[in-house]
This record gives structure tokens, C-alpha cells and sequence, in this order.
């Protein structure tokens, strides 16, 4: 357990035994394969490249080829207790969407972003002028997949937006456990290298109804 | 009922006929009953005393039983020795692995050219009208006498994957897990158009008869040639026969006329039809050209392809497609995934970049061997196969 990345642990921490789980962006499927391991959930992965679906297939895990902007769209309401999306909503076409999806689809979602407001990507702009470049940020702005950095206020003021409910916060930065935190106070904005949400949304969505009332969609 | 062939050293076959009584008829979609009903088969590998290790593969519109065994008429290897062997994804030392000539078919199964009780003549015409679902029952009536009550997997391309698709809406309990690969839900009117140009060439054809050419001594085997070399095409796509081709002629020069070929892609359709004919029965690639029209597995369900999974909740699928497959493209694959998504099914999904075209799950594709080694070891640790 102790090699384990500290975002995956707080993951971990915050999924319950047996859950049905969908991972957006699930790579190879190191998460899934830890959680199913740990957790003994019912996971499903959705994964842009082809080899990395392959390779959810080499261990066993459920994946489904696609594309986060594009597929969620497909699945059925609250299909999932959880889905996860972890540093990716900021390579998302259209993140506003994919939150409010992802809350669509399951019951909650945990969100991870990098915090474009963290103190060592302020220090960089300010003195250098340039895109920073940190170790949550490695790749210069030609070839960053990141197309919609946001700061933490940033995420929560969304999440106000969309009437999504923040029920725990944790900043995780490097080589360092998970530390609980309130999103709104500023000086986490300041301090947190990445943030990982526990969302759901205000109100509690009536029952998922039957396929064949979504049916149409898909006929 | 059984007979041994030994196909190859590593490999153990067995197989034969099964012969129902003419009291066991198999029902079919069009309200008409087939007895006494023959299924040819084959089989690789032992069944498990748990009985817990059958793998059915289903075969594609031409295919036959011959998946992994030298085929008799050709005396080529087994249409899927790529995938069926020692240390291969579907290794016959675990698996049980079963694979049935369609009804309808010209391999042993009751088809148009089997003789007919009635009349002690071939069927031809007067055979009735199958589905896919009516293979699927025929190949269910199997198992029963094999006494298999739970399949592991049924796998299948193209026409195959329709049975697989087939075998989740109908018998989900009797299933596992499922593997589709380069096939779709329905045919499309593309699809229906292609098959209709080849049926019309075997009618053409002066020797077809009627379909009563067995009586004459002929077989309409121009118009059967014709009807696969228009079906190759589909089956390959622009990019493969540019590769493969170009314009690349047969001898120096042109000939200035038609007798020849010029082109090498046209020496190279006439082989693909002309062997054809030496394995195939017009009449029945009427019928399963027929009975794959026919498939629109929504259709029975109002429309709504999740209902058709709604019981297969328990299998776990895994569905492939080819990127330059046309003939049944990733969408179509995609609209299968989204349906078993809806009906709260289990899928994994996987496009492979490839540009063989739609006869790609018979060709070398690392990608597909990965996954399904994958899938099968994953279901198999489920399943609880050592």
C-alpha cells in the first residue's frame, strides 16, 4: 500500500465495498484492478486508446473503448454509485458537461483536477511570464493535453453553478498523504498542488427507471 | 454419431452428425418445422466433469464446423487456427471448444440440399426460411444432446456475432460470457443490397434451375462465383486492396479486351469465386444470405436493442470492431456496447486500428489476439477454469 499514489489511496479511502464503479479515463486500468482488489467493486472503465482497453482486458477488467466528451452521453441514469475522473476533466472538450454526466450517471463523482491557482504555478507566471511548468504540469503549452486548467475556486464556483454538493475535499500534493480541506478557504486555493472532490449532486434524483424508459436512445 | 479425425498432432477433434428423430423438430421463426433435423459439428479439447468449460464459436456466412481442423474439400487449415490451439487464446487444453455447421448450411446440417422425407428429393426452394435465431436454437438442441447445460463463452464474427447476439436475448441464462466481433444488431440496407446482388446473380444464372439444379446434373456455379466475388469486396477494404493490388497488371501490356484479366485484383476476385464454388452450395447462400437479412434483433423488441439484454444481465460481453471494416463498421458496434450499457450489461469494448477490412478477425491483429487472451483469462479466473 505504500507505493501507492496518494491520489488513488484517498480513492480508495472514499469508495465503498462492492460498489459499482465507473472510471473515466481509466488508462490501463491500475485504479480498477486496485479498487476491485481492495474494494471487491463492480467496475466498468472507459478508455480513449485502444491499447490501454486491451490491457484492461489482460486483467480482467471491464472497458469500453471511447471518448469521456463524447460517450457518457450513452450511459444510462445512476448506473453507477460512483464514477471517476481522475486529472482529466481538464483535457475535457466540454468540462460542464462531463460533471454534470458524470453526477448523471452515478450517484457521486470524485473529481481530481491539477489547481492552476497552486503557489508554485502563480511563482512561475509572475517571474518568468511564461506557462509554468511544474511537476502536476510537465508539458510545455504546445503539447499540454490541458485545455481547461482551472484554479480551485474555479471548480467549486462551478460546482455551485451546476447545484452540485461538495461532500469532502482533499488536497493532494506530492510524496505527501491526502489532506482534508475546506475548498472555499483561499489559502487552500494557495497550498493544494492537486484536488480531489467527493460530489454529488443537491437534490436526490428520483429512482433510475427501467432500460426501456431510456431505451429510445439506444433502439 | 462420432467420428475421430486427427487434423494435427497438438490438436485433438472429434465431432460428427447429430441426428434428431423426426419427433424432435426444430421450430423455426417462420412458423414451419424442420425434421428430421441433422447439426454437423466439430469439437476441440475435453469437456470438464463439471461441465463447465464449453466454448461454442460460431461461424461466419460461409464458414463451416471446420474452424481449427484441415477442411476436407479444401484441405486448408481451419478457418480459425489463428485463434483455436496449444497456447492460443482458445487452447483445447482448457476450453471444450464446439463449432456447428448452420442450419441451412451445405457442411451436414439440414439445408436446402439435404433431401427432403416428403418427396426423397433435395429440398431446394421448398426448404423454409431461417433466421438466425432458428441456427441458434439448432445449435442449442446440440448442447442438450451433448449435455451442456451452461456454455463459458459463444464467440463468433461477422454472421457469428450475430448468433452470439442472438444467444444473449435468447438463452442468457445458458451463457456466460459472449464475444462479438465485427458484426452489428441488424443489417443495414448497404448490407441487404450487397446480398441481394449476389442472389440475383446465382438466379441468373441458367444453371440454378429454379433451385432444382441437383435434379439436372448442374450447378449454377458462374452465378455463385459472381455473388462471392461481389461479397470479397466487402469483405476487404480500399486501403488493403490498394496495398495488396494497386493497379498492378497480370502480364506486360493490356489486352484490349475481355477474355483476361488485366488487372491482378481481377485475377485475384475470379480465384475467390471460382474456389468458392468447389465448397459452397448456391442454394444455401441463398438461405443464410437470407437468414442474416433478416436479423434485426431490436426488432423483436420493439425497437429497443437494451430489451433484447435486458435478462443478460450476468453475461459478460466483450465486443471488437475493425476501423476500416465497412461492411459492419464500429458503429454498429458501438450501438451494440450503448445497448448493453443501457440494459446495465457488462461490456468491454475495443476498436482495432487496422486497415484489413472486415476480414480482419481471420488475419494477424496482435490487438485482437491480446484482448481476447485477455477476456478469456479474465472470465475463466471468474469462472473458476485452472
Amino acid at each position: 500500500m505504500s507505493g501507492l499514489r496518494e491520489d488513488f489511496k484517498e480513492i480508495l479511502r472514499l469508495v465503498r465495498p462492492n460498489a459499482r464503479v465507473l472510471d473515466v479515463g481509466c488508462g490501463e486500468g491500475e485504479l480498477l484492478e486496485l479498487l476491485t482488489q481492495e474494494k471487491g467493486v463492480d467496475g466498468q472503465g472507459l478508455e480513449i486508446s485502444p491499447s490501454g482497453v486491451a490491457a484492461c482486458l489482460a486483467k480482467g477488467i471491464a472497458a469500453v473503448q471511447g471518448d469521456g466528451d463524447r460517450d457518457l452521453d450513452h450511459f444510462p441514469t445512476q448506473a453507477f454509485d460512483y464514477a471517476i475522473l481522475s486529472k482529466t476533466l481538464q483535457q475535457m472538450r466540454e468540462p460542464r458537461h462531463v460533471l454534470s454526466e458524470l453526477l448523471r450517471i452515478a450517484d457521486r463523482a470524485i473529481v481530481s483536477v491539477p489547481n492552476f491557482g497552486h503557489w508554485r504555478v502563480r511563482w512561475a507566471l509572475l517571474t518568468q511570464g511564461r506557462m509554468p511548468e511544474t511537476k502536476a504540469l510537465p508539458e510545455p503549452w504546445w503539447s499540454t493535453p490541458n485545455i481547461h486548467l482551472c484554479t480551485l475556486r474555479d471548480l467549486t464556483a462551478l460546482c455551485d453553478e451546476l447545484g452540485l454538493r461538495i461532500e469532502a475535499c482533499a488536497a493532494v500534493s506530492r510524496g505527501q498523504p491526502a489532506r482534508s480541506i475546506d475548498p472555499s478557504r483561499p489559502i487552500e486555493n494557495w497550498r493544494a498542488e492537486t484536488a480531489l472532490f467527493l460530489l454529488t449532486r443537491e437534490r436526490p434524483r428520483p429512482p433510475a427507471p427501467e432500460p426501456a424508459a431510456t431505451g429510445d436512445l439506444f433502439g | 454419431m462420432s467420428q475421430t479425425v486427427i487434423a494435427s498432432p497438438a490438436i485433438e477433434t472429434n465431432g460428427g452428425t447429430l441426428r434428431l428423430p423426426a419427433d424432435a423438430p426444430l421450430r423455426l421463426d417462420s412458423g414451419a418445422a424442420l425434421a428430421p433435423l441433422e447439426i454437423a459439428y466439430k469439437t476441440y479439447g475435453r469437456l470438464n466433469t463439471e461441465r463447465s468449460n464449453a466454448v461454442l464459436v460460431c461461424h461466419a456466412l460461409t464458414g463451416d464446423q471446420h474452424a481449427a481442423s484441415v477442411h476436407p474439400i479444401t484441405g486448408k487449415p481451419g478457418w480459425w487456427s489463428r485463434v483455436i490451439g496449444p497456447g492460443l487464446p482458445l487452447d483445447p487444453d482448457r476450453y471444450f471448444i464446439i463449432c456447428t455447421n448452420v442450419v441451412g448450411g451445405c457442411m451436414g446440417s439440414t439445408g436446402p440440399s439435404s433431401v427432403d422425407p416428403a418427396t426423397g428429393k433435395p429440398y431446394g426452394l421448398t426448404f423454409p426460411v431461417i433466421t438466425i435465431a432458428d441456427m441458434v436454437r439448432a445449435q442449442a438442441m446440440l448442447l442438450d444432446a451433448l449435455g451442456i447445460e451452461t456454455l463459458f463463452a459463444a464467440v463468433g464474427g461477422s454472421m457469428g456475432g450475430m448468433q452470439v447476439l442472438q444467444w444473449a436475448a435468447d438463452y442468457p441464462h445458458r451463457l456466460r460470457s459472449a464475444v462479438c466481433i465485427a458484426a452489428a444488431a441488424r443489417h443495414s440496407a448497404q448490407n441487404i443490397a450487397f446480398h441481394e446482388v449476389g442472389r440475383q446473380a446465382i438466379m441468373a444464372d441458367p444453371d440454378w434451375r429454379g433451385g432444382a439444379y441437383e435434379a439436372h446434373g448442374v450447378r449454377p456455379e458462374k452465378g455463385l462465383a459472381v455473388a462471392r466475388m461481389a461479397a470479397h469486396i466487402t469483405y476487404l477494404s480500399e486501403a488493403a486492396l490498394q496495398r495488396k493490388f494497386g493497379r498492378e497488371l497480370q502480364r506486360d501490356g493490356l489486352s484490349w479486351g475481355f477474355d483476361a484479366p488485366d488487372f491482378q485484383v481481377e485475377s485475384y476476385l475470379r480465384y475467390q469465386g471460382a474456389s468458392f464454388v468447389d465448397r459452397f452450395d448456391a442454394n444455401s447462400y441463398l438461405y443464410i444470405t437470407r437468414a442474416v437479412d433478416y436479423f434485426d434483433l431490436a426488432g423483436t423488441y420493439d425497437g429497443v436493442l437494451a430489451q433484447a439484454f435486458r435478462r443478460a444481465r450476468d453475461v459478460r460481453f466483450c465486443v471488437l470492431s475493425f476501423s476500416s471494416d465497412w461492411l459492419y463498421s464500429t458503429g454498429e458496434s458501438r450501438d451494440i456496447v450503448r445497448a448493453l450499457n443501457a440494459a446495465g450489461c457488462r461490456a468491454s469494448f475495443v476498436e482495432i486500428e487496422t486497415d484489413k477490412g472486415h476480414d480482419a478477425f481471420f488475419l494477424d491483429e496482435p490487438v485482437l489476439d491480446s484482448a481476447l487472451r485477455g477476456f478469456f483469462e479474465s472470465q475463466a479466473l471468474r469462472g473458476g477454469l485452472a
